[in-house]
């Protein structure tokens, strides 16, 4: 690091700001680690690198984003979250004033997930190096006995559902970063969804896969899916949940926003006749109150994900190469 | 004794050479044999007078001259016998005799389906034939192939009439050498063969005699009388029918169906009926009657300058062919149309049976769950369809047949390839994304699939694996490399990519518009080494070598390769995907980049097109112009045609179609060709790489000037129409010039409209240019995997590997 003291002193504010807002007695003891005694069961881990431009946007910023991920990605195991380690590297020069907004936003959604961080690192890059600030998160958490949640267990005949509507953090973030204006505000859906699990476990154990439907939003993931288990998915159109001012922001941008990112849904695959119930359990939960399925996991060689059209149609759904590049002649 | 072979190569195969070889040979006093073996057909033959070759001339005129109507001579070649064994052997030979094949060596080529021959038809009307009113006739010149074949050799037991067991009077045709049915596979009559019935949608089967009918389908017939809709199981597929001078059930039809605005086809008895609402020359009343029976666009009568000719239409639902100046019209091709139409002296629409967008029916469960949504009835039977071939869709272009569609009665026909071809080995090319067909190489043939349609639709993707694992066991193709588009989403290009990765095989990328052009190069036999000529291939869009989208392209180039000459100038598509459908986007993205939207705003205030933008959201397609945001750069001709259309305001506002406003735009402009005088202009500039660029900028101009001074739209449409072809040719003729080229080839779906290939083709000629254009296979994306079949084996030929 060539750039002496002013580094030194961001890194030193930042410590400062760290104890200030996310004071959990294992960051505040000040050690290079986080000691504690690890429960009974099976341990999952989970790592996640945030980087995003803008980092406030409606519905949150990059401080909750990064929680969120982590707890997500944790949590779509079955486990319950424990803790989390935040590493930050800033660009020099960044603000404080965000920073302090972000560390903030951090603590708040770490408190109100009740999954704190214990351990952290910060390192400031020269001017030019970074794009403001990065957060890599690191979270831990444990899964209770008897669940086995895994991206390749969805069987032909498994219900697909979701937890809510889709694309609404993609068409959030970008309309924020390019300032398109549209006349109904669209807010990210960023929260964090380990209570969901809990609740969806206590219903119906026997679910066979969970996954947050992030970049590349529920056609990338369905695809993902449907690759590891090698099945076929059928889905609806009219089933998948979509805000009428995302569907209209998609069809103006020409997005589908199935392809969308979302930062607070997930996916949940089980069997058919334990459907109903987790659909029940997964309304009850105040992040699930628009779930639905979606449609069924069947037998397929070519692994396809297809769509019944509102048309009447069946599309298959593809894992796109790159973005969404036009095919039509 | 003096004796020869003679070797037949061609289509000559399942069509009933055999039997006619066997009938002239005995006509002309020959003994010998004939039989199929791996190259075609083999003939050996001594006179009965030694060294009678006179004998064998005559025989061979005689061939030629009454070749089966379904086989095709590409050449014969005689050579003296000198084996004594061979020798000794048709010393034996009384007689003249068929020989039976060789099971293991022959390439039993499977031919197209084909339209009921005269003398079938002539048996299904007459009242004391065995087969009167028999729905399945047929012989060995007519009757389905393709449609019901799974696998070779090509014999009874592999089609979908395994399932019927000849009868002794069929059986005895079928092995009478002076039958018509000699080794006809689906022969059948009434006491062995399929059946056909009429059901309700709700899957009850209606007694004809209920409805005071002779039988299922002259009760058809009278509910479609009666203004019902019904879904018809034909040789290929499903149609859904209709009276179509009934403006209700054509408008009920689109309704059920979701087609709200894609023209559609009719079927009519015979030429009289269809003379009554279009013109047809001499060369359309043989395409209509041949045995491909093809849809046949056609100037409706009254089109243009129906006062002058005194025409004057026959009344038909409005609904057929909105806006449209031509109509898609067919002849009956199997029994069933020929028994049904028997009463019309109107035509019917024969749409294929579907919903929008899908690809049709072919089997009766599928229909019932399907169809008996889109129908009030349904006409069945229980042949199967193995394999669904689409009606193909014909159009005389500049002065020939040109094929807007590849499928019933042309598929799976080889093509040969141009000479330096021979030598290519098995190849597959994978094709395009829409209106796909794929292609094998085989023997210095390409061999193309039937039109498959869009891979983006789940069964069209199922089925063109499934048509594909056909193909090569029917053909039997081992591929050695594969040649695939180069869009990194095409699902025939994922296709391709996986089935290298899993054989092994070398996978060729080959450029959209290079397959274009190497598509118009083998549609007209140009030699391998033939040097290169200049493309204009232009389209809606396909993947550039850049990276970039294409659709307006002047490449130079050969099979092997090409330079990127000139272009038109690439405008921006914002909003990706919905740009392709709606038309305004691209009016607003043209004029933003002809001196920008404000600017056109404040000159043409208050002007009706520039009134319709200014009420979208065009602050944000600017952002995403000016972010580069989902706003693809193009250089398509096709979205050019959109934006022109969008200043017209016609062809509407959102497409259900594809070309539905390029289309409505020649429509217009067909009425006022002659009134116009050179057109738009069209400026010329020199981009990154050296190439010349057209841009469309003055036209701006002076279209929007000619719409403020209230000029009328259809000659604003030619005059677009005559400065494209002017602008096009002129740069052309430049390069061509420049470059020392003397041939010009037209390819892309942009070459489907008539009034531009004609008048560019027809400055070419001007200028003692020669024009290669398509004639076999579609200009549009339904003739890519031709192309890149040629491109790709061009470049093994010459040792130039990989992608
Ligand atoms: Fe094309
Ligand atoms: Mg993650
Ligand atoms: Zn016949
Ligand atoms: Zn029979």
């Amino acid at each position: 690091m060539s750039h002496g003291s002013g580094g030194r002193a961001m890194a030193q504010l930042i410590g400062e700001l760290f104890q200030r807002y996310l004071d959990h007695e294992l960051l505040t003891l000040g050690n290079d680690q986080a000691l504690f005694m690890p429960p009974p069961g099976r341990m999952v881990m989970s790592i996640d690198g945030h980087v995003i431009s803008p980092l406030f946007f409606p519905g949150g910023d990059i401080g909750s984003l990064a929680v969120h991920g982590t707890i997500n990605d944790v949590a779509m195991s079955g486990a319950r979250p424990l803790y989390l380690a935040a590493g930050f590297i800033l660009e020099e020069g960044f603000p404080l004033g965000d920073l302090a907004r972000i560390v903030e936003s951090m603590a708040q959604a770490a408190n109100a997930a009740g999954v704190p961080v214990v351990t952290g690192d910060t390192k400031v890059v020269e001017r030019g190096k970074g794009d403001g600030v990065f957060i890599t998160t690191t979270g831990i958490g444990v899964v209770p006995e008897g669940i086995l949640i895994s991206g390749d267990r969805a069987e032909p005949g498994d219900v697909i559902l979701v937890s809510g509507s889709m694309g609404d953090h993609g068409v959030a973030i970008l309309s924020k970063r390019e300032n398109l204006g549209f006349e109904t505000e669209i807010r990210s859906d960023s929260s964090a969804l380990h209570e969901l699990v809990a609740a969806m476990i206590a219903a119906v154990p026997d679910i066979h896969c969970l996954r947050d439907p992030t970049r590349g939003g529920l056609a990338t993931t369905l695809n993902e899916l449907a690759h590891q288990s090698g099945v076929g998915m059928q889905i609806r159109e009219d089933a998948i949940p979509v805000r009428p001012e995302v569907a209209a922001a998609c069809e103006l941008l020409g997005l589908d926003p199935l392809y969308v990112a979302n930062e607070g849904k997930l996916i949940a695959i089980c069997p058919p006749d334990k459907a109903e119930r987790l659909l029940d359990a997964m309304r009850a939960h105040p992040l699930g109150t628009e779930s639905a399925i979606i449609g069924e996991v069947v037998e397929d060689p070519h692994r396809f994900v297809q769509m019944e059209t509102d048309f009447g149609g069946s599309r298959i759904v593809d894992w796109l190469a790159g973005e969404q590049l036009p095919r039509i002649c | 004794m003096t004796a020869e072979s003679i070797r037949v190569r061609g289509l000559v195969q399942g069509v009933g050479f055999r039997p006619t070889v066997w009938r002239l040979a005995r006509a002309c006093g020959l003994r010998g044999d004939v039989r199929n073996d791996g190259e075609g057909v083999l003939i050996r033959v001594c006179g009965n007078i030694a060294g009678d070759d006179a004998g064998v001339n005559g025989f061979l005129t005689r061939l030629r001259e009454e070749c089966p109507p379904l086989a095709r001579i590409d050449t014969i070649e005689r050579c003296p016998i000198a084996d004594p064994q061979a020798l000794a052997d048709l010393a034996h030979r009384q007689d003249f005799v068929i020989l039976e094949s060789a099971a293991t060596a022959v390439h039993t080529g499977i031919v197209a389906d084909a339209a009921t021959c005269a003398a079938c038809v002539a048996e299904i009307r007459d009242p004391a034939d065995r087969r009167h009113r028999y729905p399945f006739t047929n012989c060995t010149h007519c009757g389905p192939r393709l449609s019901i074949v799974a696998g070779i050799p090509y014999d009874r037991a592999r089609t979908s009439m395994a399932a019927f067991p000849m009868c002794p009077d069929c059986a005895a045709e079928y092995k009478d050498p002076a039958d018509r049915r000699f080794h006809a596979q689906p022969n059948a009559c009434p006491v062995c063969g399929p059946k056909v019935w009429l059901q309700d949608a709700a899957g009850c089967v209606l007694d004809p005699t209920a409805l005071d009918a002779e039988d299922a389908i002259a009760a058809a017939s009278r509910l479609l009388a009666e203004g019902r809709i019904l879904a018809i199981k034909g040789i290929g597929g499903f149609h859904l029918a209709c009276d179509a001078t009934d403006p209700d059930a054509v408008a009920e039809l689109r309704r059920r169906k979701r087609r709200y605005a894609k023209p559609l086809a009719l079927m009519a008895r015979d030429l009289d009926v269809i003379r009554g609402y279009c013109r047809v020359t001499g060369r359309d009343a043989a395409l209509l009657s041949g045995p491909a029976a093809p849809i046949l666009l056609l100037d409706r009568v009254g089109s243009r300058g129906a006062e002058r000719d005194g025409e004057r239409p026959r009344p038909l639902a409005p609904d057929v062919a909105p806006g449209q100046t031509t109509l898609g019209v067919m002849l009956p091709y199997s029994p069933i149309h020929h028994l049904l139409l028997a009463d019309w002296d109107r035509p019917l629409v024969m749409t294929s049976g579907n919903l929008s967008e899908e690809p049709q029916c072919i089997d009766n469960a599928d229909a019932l769950g399907r169809l008996g949504q889109l129908a009030d009835h349904l006409l069945l039977h229980d042949r199967a369809i193995l394999n669904r071939v689409d009606d193909s869709v014909v159009r005389v272009m500049a002065g020939e047949a040109r094929l807007l569609r590849r499928a019933r009665g042309f598929a799976p026909t080889p093509l040969p390839l141009p000479p330096g071809f021979e030598a290519a080995p098995p190849l597959l090319a994978l094709g395009g994304e829409l209106k796909n067909t794929f292609c094998l190489v085989r023997d210095g043939q390409a061999i193309l699939s039937q039109h498959l349609g869009d891979l983006e639709d789940a069964k069209t993707a199922r089925e063109y694996e499934r048509t594909l694992a056909l193909y090569l066991d029917l053909f039997q193709v081992v591929p050695e490399a594969l040649a695939v588009d180069l869009h990194p989403d095409y699902r025939s290009s994922l296709i391709g990519r996986d089935r290298a990765a899993r054989d092994g095989l070398p996978l060729i990328g080959v450029q959209h518009h290079h397959a274009h052009l190497a598509s118009t190069l083998a549609d007209n036999g140009w030699p391998l080494d033939a040097g290169p000529v200049l493309g204009i291939l232009l389209d809606g869009l396909g993947y550039g070598s850049d990276g970039t989208l294409w659709g307006g392209e002047f490449l130079l180039g050969d099979y092997l390769d090409f330079e990127r000459v000139a272009h038109l100038k690439a405008v921006a598509m914002p909003g990706g995907i919905r740009a392709i459908l709606e038309p305004w986007r691209n009016l607003y993205a043209h004029l933003e980049s002809a001196g920008g939207w404000d600017a056109w705003r404040a000159r043409f205030a208050g002007l009706e097109p520039i009134e319709r933008l200014d009420g979208k959201p065009l602050e944000i397609l600017g952002t995403l112009i000016a972010r580069g945001l989902n706003a693809p750069l193009s250089s398509s001709t096709g979205r050019l045609f959109d934006a022109v259309a969008a200043a017209l305001g016609v062809g509407g506002e959102v497409l259900t179609y594809e070309g539905q406003a390029a289309i409505a735009l020649e429509s217009l402009a067909a009425v006022a060709m002659d009134r116009v005088g050179e057109g738009y202009p069209f400026a010329r500039l020199t981009g990154p790489a050296g190439e010349l660029v057209l841009d469309p900028t003055p036209l701006w101009g002076a279209l929007i000037t000619d719409i403020s001074r209230g000029c009328p739209p259809e000659e604003i449409a030619a005059a677009f129409h005559v400065g494209l072809a002017t602008a096009l040719s002129a740069l052309a003729l430049d390069l061509t010039s420049r470059c020392g080229i003397s041939t010009v080839a037209l390819s892309g779906g942009v070459f489907q409209n008539r009034l531009l290939l004609e008048s560019v083709t027809r400055s070419f000629e001007v200028a003692g240019l020669r024009v290669l254009l398509q004639r076999q296979v579609p200009a549009n994306d339904g003739g890519v995997s031709l192309g890149q079949a040629a491109a790709a084996a061009a470049r093994v030929l010459r040792g130039i590997s990989g992608a």
